[in-house]
């Protein structure tokens, strides 16, 4: 018998009928959506007038661009400051393996439903409950917070090793130097990760939650938009991204500092890096 | 010889001050955010009447609305996410090579594709959405697009990270037997690189079914807006249902993940 040997690196059968169902439901779908070319292509002339009108930047309204900007890191400070002061409590109440059933389940459901509402959702109910401006921003933010990195720190909680838990309650601890010798000690650097990834995130939703007048840049970037102020648009987008690039390089000079230990002086000193916390860099 | 000290620092004396630099700081921007922040107290005295004032005019949710109303607009959402996850691969995975320092050894084009993909992350789906509801006007199309171009930049800053850190083994050896450029990505990266592809694109897709759903607020298509004509219309019964609906199709997004995840990895 001569079975000839499978050819290496052959896509597989079910690989082949994947793509085909992932085509033809491409294919489906945008037929469902009414996407034509025609419609495309007069897309593509209003998008070159667009972008005509754009360009150059107007920067001659920077009062109300900062004005906007600063709201917006506002929002973004405080609501990451309340978030990581309420997840802190409620992901050691959600951790299985510090905490009884009956305080576990109750702080998942808090969880999980903060995470599965959008931040714009929730900032339309704050908006209604507390008025338009910046408060229901921050609240509609610390809401995500808390979804978000009450998940991460519950996870990265129940990932630690118990023998110290137990070496400090064998020394008669409290409850409550337990937990501030023997298990914050060892998540502390994954928490500055997640809070830094955090209020990174939250800067950037910040320029956001404007949109349905819960404070920020994005309400000064959709009534510049309402009145077709395309080259204020532009500028107002430009320093966007300017103002989220500089929270990242802080975001990862923060990570430096207290992640990997570094220092002033001598660079020598730097411990290797513990593992990097994974689910923080799953997101963006 | 070093004499041993008396004391033992987990921290060097560096290493503190940069860390007590960085409490201050934070302290420092806490407060001035905190004492220069616009919150009008007047509006805050009657919150808890407010909340529960919408809550009973929520209360209960319209269900004979799903078939005429919502059905539709929950199956456009869906398709958005994924038209918008789908196109977003293929513009992805070119800036996504380009900025994978070992495939692309030239700094300027790592550089510019990587500020191509922090660029596309920066502008949040919804600003995105606006862009191309001026462009392409109302509809799913804008929403289809400005989910690609957001998801862009996640999904190739992802991929870059995920053919850096391929081992250098089996790439070195197919470089000795004479393979290009191309060979080398298809049977050296792309087997190693496949499983975190795969579960970058699902977890991307995820969290597009949720965006998608909000992106109607500003024209884009999709149940947003629906829930946007409800809520000009103060229909609040209306809204709970579609807030509802929107909760029950992203658990159904999130359990498909988890099981599409565990089968693929």
């Amino acid at each position: 018998m001569n079975v000839p040997a499978p050819r290496p690196f052959r896509v597989s059968t079910g690989a082949r009928v994947g793509f085909l169902l992932l085509a033809l439901y491409a294919f489906y779908a945008a037929s469902q959506l009414d996407f034509t070319w025609d419609r495309f292509i007069t897309g593509l002339d209003n998008g070159a007038r667009f972008i005509g009108r754009m360009f150059p930047p107007n920067f001659s309204n920077w009062e109300l661009l900062i004005k906007g900007l600063v709201e917006s890191l506002q929002i973004a400070v405080l609501a990451s400051l309340g978030g990581i002061l309420i997840s802190l409590p409620v992901s050691l109440l959600a951790s299985r393996n510090l905490m009884p059933s009956w305080a576990t389940w109750p702080a998942r459901a808090l969880i999980a439903v903060c995470r599965s509402l959008h931040p714009v959702i929730v900032a339309i109910f704050f908006v209604k409950a507390v008025g338009f401006g910046a408060l229901a921003g921050i609240l509609a933010l610390v809401v995500a917070s808390i979804g978000f990195i009450g998940k991460l720190f519950t996870e990265a909680i129940e990932e630690i090793s118990l023998k110290q838990v137990e070496a400090v309650r064998a020394t008669g601890a409290s409850f409550a130097n337990v937990i501030l010798f023997g298990v914050l000690p060892q998540v502390f650097s994954r928490f500055v990760g997640f809070a830094t990834y955090q209020t990174d995130s939250n800067l950037r939703s910040s320029t956001m939650v404007g949109i349905v007048g819960a404070g920020g840049i994005g309400g000064t970037l959709f009534a510049a938009f309402q009145r077709f102020d395309y080259d204020f648009v532009c500028a107002i987008l430009l320093s966007i991204i300017a103002l989220i690039m500089v929270g990242e390089m802080l975001a990862n000079l923060i990570r430096a500092v207290f992640v990997e230990g570094l220092g002033f002086g001598s660079r020598d000193g730097k411990r290797p890096a513990p593992a990097v916390p994974s689910a923080a860099k799953e997101f963006d | 010889m070093n004499a041993v000290p008396r004391e033992w620092h987990r921290y060097t004396s560096g290493q503190r001050l940069a860390r007590f630099t960085f409490y201050f700081f934070i302290v420092a921007a806490v407060v001035a955010s905190a004492r220069t922040v616009e919150i009008i107290p007047e509006f805050l005295y009657d919150a808890p009447e407010q909340m529960k004032d919408l809550l009973t005019r929520m209360w209960p949710p319209e269900f004979r609305y799903y078939p005429d109303g919502i059905h539709d607009a929950l199956i456009e959402t869906i398709h958005i996410a994924s038209l918008g996850t789908l196109l977003s691969i293929f513009i992805a995975l070119p800036f996504g090579l380009l900025a994978a320092r070992n495939l692309t050894p030239s700094p300027t084009l790592n550089y510019l594709a990587k500020l191509v993909l922090v660029s596309s992350r920066s502008v949040n789906s919804l600003v995105w959405a606006l862009l191309f509801v001026g462009i392409f006007g109302p509809g799913a199309l804008a929403g289809t697009l400005a989910i690609a171009f957001r998801s862009v930049g996640f999904v190739g800053k992802l991929v870059g990270e995920a053919l850096e850190e391929t081992p250098r083994g089996p790439i070195e050896a197919l470089e000795a037997a004479g393979a290009s450029t191309g060979q080398r990505v298809w049977y050296g990266y792309w087997p190693q690189i496949r499983p975190a592809f795969w579960s970058i694109v699902l977890l991307r897709w995820d969290i597009n079914v949720r965006e998608s759903a909000v992106l109607g607020l500003v024209g884009a298509g999709g149940i947003g807006m629906a829930m946007q004509a409800a809520i000009d219309l103060f229909q609040w019964e209306r809204v709970a249902m579609i807030l509802l609906s929107i909760f029950i199709i992203v658990i159904v997004a999130e359990i498909a993940v988890t099981a599409l995840r565990k089968r693929i990895l």
